[in-house]
């Protein structure tokens, strides 16, 4: 498949995108394409406008440049509910008071695909188990929410986000409350998942096993293409500010980022 | 769903024993068998003996009440429900927030000048004022900050209430007459006395379509568990549905305000204690807190009727006399949390 044909059947697309907030520009002249059944990092310092750019992309904030367009259909134009059976969002930090169990949050995922009158029905409840499956939350699904740690929880969002069958999953720092093993294994669970996924990530050792990275730098989109090309050591001293250099793991070969200050 | 039957009919049954009993108890107690031959007579000219002041207390007086009062608190509740799920906030009521006050004051304001001469009715002055104490309450929250801090929005209510209670007040003492204001005043606290059944047309129906709306709209108020971004990425059209029940509660709660006056906490109460009960889930919630509110108010009422014998007690001043405390109660419990 040429690189055009890819770029024409890219499930996620946006064109000049940008954002304007109280004269300064979070955001400027993006231009990507998620393609399809890849899984596109998304790096940068703190600031440098990854949260934003997810947001822009789910149809939450409305854009002060450019477009998106989903699956082929310019975004803006799109219902709510269309948007959301194809598309689903796990924020950083969405938070209740509300004493919900953790099937009824993961339920929710099920929200778009339920009309007033329809009730919640076998199909919706299978769905329910395999997303608790999958993000490795079956056992928690009698929990409170206010019963779970900050992992637990980040593991119910990224199952009520599955629950929405998506065809396009955008993930803001899913890792960032998981310990170690849930860390190494959620991102392997959702590259093995038929989605196609935008995941903003810290950790750039993690980025390292994106298909793709794109580096955000002051709302500019720097650099994008195969993570070891774009995590470049001149790369990482003018973006991130460190030093960095890639070393190999001798137990498996994989190469590894190592940094000082 | 197999619970769902016998749920209703022991709810219905309830409902009934409380009207019952509201109806039976009060100054002149009347018998249940006497209440049975006066709704048999109107209903279906049954054409028992039943002696005709007892019929003009039952069908007259107390059956309008009581129906009144189970709008009231059903509508009330329902409200509680839609604005602590849309604000995220445990405290969110219509009194507090001072949908109520405003109601008061755009109520007053057609009541003693005939604003808006005969298009404008008692409860479409009240509708005005609630939308209207209710923007400004969302606008003081949002200038102070966070929007989602629930002491802020609480605060947004009292600098809402006070001022909309200083211009009622400010409207009787300048246009009222002595009597007008007396009247005004015993009906500001929340009253049922002057209920007859053209106000149950207007409580029963638009109580009914409220609670219709919102049962409707459960998914989407269920969505907002997570906040309003959640909500959207959930496919809920987020600032439409807001503006859909927010006017209905403004709405519900004008239509009740322009009855029986501001009637408080209901809209706290009921919904907080069937959460704790039943879990947050909207399809369970509503309708139980609308049940819930139509019997408290119910049972509020007979205890304003009894409690000082040949006195009628506000039935506003009851339940804030239960709802304080519980507003208290959910203050401690909600310590060291955002």
């Amino acid at each position: 498949m040429s690189v055009m044909t890819a770029i024409a059947d890219a499930p996620l697309t946006c064109q000049g995108l940008g954002l304007c907030l109280g004269g300064r520009d979070v955001l400027q002249g993006i231009d990507l394409s998620v393609l399809p059944g890849e899984t596109l990092g998304v790096v940068g310092p703190n600031g440098s406008g990854k949260s934003t750019l997810l947001k822009l992309l789910a149809g939450l904030r409305t854009p002060s440049s450019g477009s998106v367009r989903l699956l082929g259909e310019a975004l803006e134009r799109m219902p709510r509910r269309h948007v959301a059976q194809r598309l689903a969002l796990v924020e950083q930090q969405a938070d209740t008071l509300d004493a919900i169990s953790v099937y009824d949050a993961v339920a929710l995922g099920r929200t778009p695909w339920l009309s007033a009158l329809a009730p919640f029905g076998n199909d919706d409840r299978a769905i329910v188990e395999q997303a608790l499956a999958d993000a490795d939350a079956s056992h928690l699904r009698r929990r409170l929410w206010g019963e779970l740690s900050g992992g637990e929880r980040q593991r119910v969002h990224i199952a009520r986000a599955l629950a929405q069958r998506p065809q396009v999953l955008l993930l803001d720092e899913p890792t960032n409350h998981l310990d170690i093993q849930h860390q190494l294994g959620l991102l392997r669970q959702v590259q093995a998942l038929p989605v196609t996924t935008l995941v903003a990530l810290h950790d750039l050792n993690q980025a390292l096993t994106c298909d793709r990275l794109a580096v955000l730098d002051q709302g500019r989109l720097v650099a994008l293409g195969k993570p070891e090309a774009v995590l470049t050591p001149e790369r990482l001293l003018g973006t991130f500010g460190v030093r960095g250099h890639y070393l190999v793991d001798p137990y498996d070969g994989a190469r590894v980022l190592r940094f000082r200050a | 769903m197999s619970r769902l039957l016998p749920i209703s009919l022991f709810a219905l049954l309830a409902l009934c024993l409380a009207m019952l009993a509201g109806i039976a108890i009060g100054e002149t107690r009347v018998g249940a068998e006497a209440i049975w031959q006066v709704l048999a007579n109107q209903l279906w000219q049954a054409g028992h003996a039943v002696d005709p002041i007892d019929a003009g207390i039952v069908w007259n007086y107390r059956l309008p009440r009581t129906l009144v009062a189970a709008a009231c608190g059903a509508g009330l509740a329902t409200c509680g429900v839609i604005l602590q799920a849309l604000l995220r906030n445990p405290l969110a009521e219509p009194y507090l927030l001072g949908l109520s006050a405003g109601a008061s004051t755009g109520a007053v304001a057609v009541g003693l000048f005939g604003l808006g001469g005969a298009v404008l009715s008692l409860s479409a002055g009240a509708f005005i004022g609630a939308l209207a104490a209710f923007a400004l309450v969302l606008l003081l929250s949002r200038a102070s900050g966070s929007r989602h801090d629930n002491a802020q929005v609480i605060l947004a209510g009292i600098a809402g209430s006070q001022l909309f209670n200083a211009l009622t007040a400010f409207l009787i003492t300048k246009s009222a007459t002595a009597e007008q204001a007396r009247g005004i005043l015993f009906w500001l606290l929340g009253n049922l006395s002057g209920v007859r059944w053209p106000s149950v047309w207007l409580a029963v129906p638009v109580a009914l379509f409220g609670l219709a709306i919102c049962l409707w709209q459960r998914r989407a108020l269920d969505a907002f568990t997570f906040g309003a971004d959640s909500a959207a990425s959930l496919g809920v059209p987020v600032r439409r549905t807001q503006l859909l029940l927010i006017s209905c509660a403004a709405l519900v709660t004008a239509v009740m305000v322009s009855i029986v006056g501001a009637i408080g906490f209901v809209g706290l109460v009921i919904p907080h204690a069937l959460r704790l009960l039943l879990g947050p889930g909207h399809s369970r919630l509503l309708p139980a807190s609308a049940l819930g509110g139509a019997l408290f108010l119910i049972v509020a009422d007979i205890l304003s009727r009894t409690l000082i014998t040949g006195q009628v007690i506000p039935v506003g001043v009851v339940t804030a006399l239960i709802g304080a405390p519980v507003f208290a109660l959910i203050l401690i419990s909600r310590r060291g949390r955002p």
